[in-house]
């Protein structure tokens, strides 16, 4: 059989199929890779969150009696892996920046078409490989930092296939950031500035520069990690005259910007769901962009940070204390925004406000804890201790799944052009708030008293708080419930949202919901004031 | 009527805009290449490292015969300037002297990947003896690996350059300068690994 494409014809994408098999298909239109990249994250959600709860009975009895010792590892690795490769990082960058960013600029797909379903369809296989790594020889063992020489003295079979799992996830990254820097710095709609686009935009351009800069260098760093596995060099393992330490640093290298890719296009979010529902402009536009960026060359030298406690010399640790703190500084600059932003502003109490302002309080508190962290004395007492699962779950779940929650509500209208049940998506959000804040704030106690992580079995006087926190896990559980029933419901019938429901200025808004193929059907609005409102609009007709 | 009109009239005028708008799949190599680089600066910086905080094993040390490798640095260097003028020539429209010029090319590639496994072969340590044998190993390994693509890439477009039914033409010279920009990248890492790994 052959297909001729006459590449004059500028209808090729008809040739794309249609309905509900081109979510299946090898499909260019950004739209569509942005809603596989949120459905395929939120499956692997669902594991990540039942392995979580896993982890959560066990703890409920100090005692290793629910799973063997070694189940509980491979457990709690996978739970990490999967929520931070397969869930946070695809859905945050890939999901709502596919669907959005070619929007944002003005243009009718993104840069590079083909590479973008490539850099997705990375993600299935590569996920399935690792979960099913589980019941093949037993899944990795050694946490998702995967530090030698626990990683080279671990079962070899599932510690390989997380590898070769977290490289081709690692390539996807890479290709949808030089998609997203191509899409934003070249593609922009002629006589559209670059300080005119929505924040959302800043933030990706952000995060895809720390994930080209910094992804490659965890690539390298676990292909010379395979060597000591497979051909028995001595890269990291001391045994051979190797260096652990050298391991860190290049693991971190990566993984500290990890949690700025994982929180920054979150902070872009949170900056396009405010003003809409505050019916304000977006406070202090310039210092945001400013403070992104800070947030990108800062992110890049305060690696070593997680290192306090591995012998890192003085000079070191004083290096990185200071910069991390600096960090505090646009960080700060960026929460004040928010606040300004809705302070005297129109505010609707709606599930995606709801979530929004959820997501400030977490994170100011998860954020605090960061400080505190970077403080080399308290570091060394609490390191590796309950209090870092806190401070990290405070800013990966209550900052950005909470942002990943918000942005579904506000933007599923564009998607189906129905509108979500408020009332299942307040329930949604009081029992994700109290359930997480259960969950997460008495581990700040535990670790501050010594509780180690990662292990399965604890001293008994920790039972009562650490079945309080399991409580919260519960509450978390139970909150999708409400979350999946609404989806369905909407979708089947929900009511009719019209075409901008939120009365909302950014482009995305300004064609139909859900927007045609090829995003307009004529030549793309030119928006100059993203965040014009509570003024007269100069864009009106 | 007349905005739709107008809306038809304008998405025409798009897709034949599209064939003249800027073309960012340079920017796009460009961005990959950043990419891998930082890659090769996370083996540098392990090397370094290693060679700063490690000691060797009794008889180990951190050096290498130059011969060689500074053969294999001058084979590098001129196949870039050779396939500089094959890029020339294909401006002037002279696809069979393209064609030669990246032939020759592709074959400064070969030989290189030929000098370096007759050094591979006659280095008195293997891939596991030491610290240093492994990211030797690792790093020229991992460069190799470079420009064996590189060369296969170099034969494919010279396939294509070919008189008549090739696709590379004076007005499609994408791939050619794509293959180029890599080959050159390629070219600079060496200059810098043989700097680090043999001179230092």
């Amino acid at each position: 059989m052959t297909i001729s494409i006459d590449p004059q014809d500028s209808n090729t994408k008809s040739l794309q199929p249609k309905g509900w098999i081109r979510y299946f298909s090898f499909s260019l239109d950004h739209k569509v890779i942005g809603i596989q990249y949120l459905v395929c994250g939120f499956l692997f959600y669902l594991i990540g969150g039942t392995l979580a709860s896993a982890i959560r009975i066990e703890l409920a009895s100090p005692m290793s009696d629910f799973m063997p010792r070694d189940v509980y590892n491979q457990v709690l690795t996978l739970h990490g892996t999967i929520m931070i490769f397969l869930w946070i990082v695809p859905v945050v960058n890939g999901a709502f920046g596919n669907y959005l960013i070619p929007f944002y600029v003005g243009a009718r797909d993104m840069a590079f078409p083909r590479l973008n379903a490539v850099a997705f369809w990375l993600i299935p296989p590569s996920g399935l490989m690792l979960v099913a790594s589980y019941f093949v020889e037993g899944a990795a063992q050694a946490g998702w930092t995967a530090y030698p020489p626990l990683s080279i003295t671990t079962p070899q079979s599932g510690q390989i296939i997380w590898i070769m799992s977290v490289l081709l996830l690692g390539g996807s990254s890479i290709f949808g950031g030089i998609n997203f820097i191509a899409t934003i710095i070249k593609l922009r709609r002629p006589g559209l500035k670059l300080m005119q686009l929505p924040m959302y935009c800043w933030a990706m351009l952000g995060t895809s520069l720390l994930v080209v800069l910094s992804t490659p260098v965890l690539a390298g760093t676990l292909i010379l990690l395979s060597f000591d596995i497979v051909a028995h060099t001595g890269f990291f393992n001391p045994v051979l005259g190797g260096n652990v330490v050298v391991y860190q640093h290049l693991f971190w290298f990566y993984s500290h910007p990890a949690v700025y890719i994982m929180v920054l296009p979150a902070f872009g979010l949170v900056s396009e769901i405010l003003p809409v529902h505050s019916r304000k402009p977006l406070f202090g536009y310039t210092t945001m962009v400013f403070s992104i960026m800070g947030i990108v060359v800062l992110g890049l030298v305060v690696w070593a940070h997680h290192m306090f406690t591995s012998g890192t010399p003085p000079w070191m640790r004083l290096f990185f204390t200071i910069a991390t703190a600096f960090i505090a500084v646009p960080t700060g600059i960026k929460f004040f925004n928010w606040v300004a932003t809705l302070w005297g502003g129109k505010i609707s109490i709606n599930s995606a406000m709801l979530f929004s302002c959820g997501f400030i309080i977490n994170f100011v508190f998860g954020g605090i804890t960061g400080v505190a962290l970077a403080q080399v004395p308290f570091d060394i007492h609490v390191h590796d201790t309950y209090f870092v699962v806190a401070h990290f779950h405070y800013i990966v779940y209550g900052g950005t799944v909470f942002i990943i929650f918000s942005s579904i509500y506000h933007w599923f209208p564009k998607v189906t052009g129905k509108l979500m049940s408020e009332k299942l998506g307040i329930l949604h959000f009081a029992i994700t708030f109290i359930g997480f804040n259960l969950c997460f704030a008495p581990q700040h106690w535990l670790g501050l008293n010594g509780m180690p992580r990662r292990v399965a079995e604890y001293d008994p006087q920790f039972q009562f708080v650490n079945q309080i926190s399991s409580l919260g896990a519960l509450l978390m559980a139970i909150s999708t419930i409400p979350f999946l029933v609404n989806i369905f419901l909407s979708i089947k019938n929900g009511k009719d949202s019209g075409d901008n429901p939120w009365n909302a200025l950014t482009p995305e808004w300004l064609t139909s919901s859900p927007p045609p193929v090829e995003n307009w059907e004529g030549e793309a609005p030119l928006v100059e004031e993203p965040y014009g409102y509570g003024k007269p609009i100069s864009q009106e007709n | 009527m007349t905005t739709l009109d107008s809306s038809k009239e304008i998405k025409k005028n798009d897709s034949e805009a599209s064939e003249h708008h800027e073309d960012f799949r340079m920017f796009g190599l460009i961005t990959f290449l950043i990419a891998d680089g930082m890659t090769f600066a996370g083996f540098f910086a392990a090397y370094l490292t290693y060679k700063a905080v490690n000691p060797l094993p009794d008889g180990a040390i951190y050096e290498l015969e130059l011969p060689i490798p500074t053969l294999n640095t001058i084979l590098l260097l001129v196949s870039s300037a050779t396939f500089h003028k094959a890029g020339k020539a294909l401006l002037k429209n002279k696809n069979s002297d393209t064609q030669k010029w990246l032939l020759v090319t592709a074959l400064l590639g070969i030989t290189f990947l030929i000098c370096q496994l007759f050094e591979y072969f006659n280095l008195p340590f293997g891939l596991t003896d030491n610290l240093f044998a492994s990211t030797f190993y690792a790093l020229t390994g991992f460069h190799g690996l470079h420009v064996t693509l590189g060369t296969l890439m170099i034969l494919i477009i010279s396939w294509q350059t070919r008189p008549k039914e090739g696709r590379i033409t004076n007005q499609n010279m994408f791939p050619l300068e794509a293959v180029e920009l890599y080959w050159h990248f390629v070219d600079g890492i060496w200059v810098i690994l043989f700097i680090i790994l043999y001179l230092l």
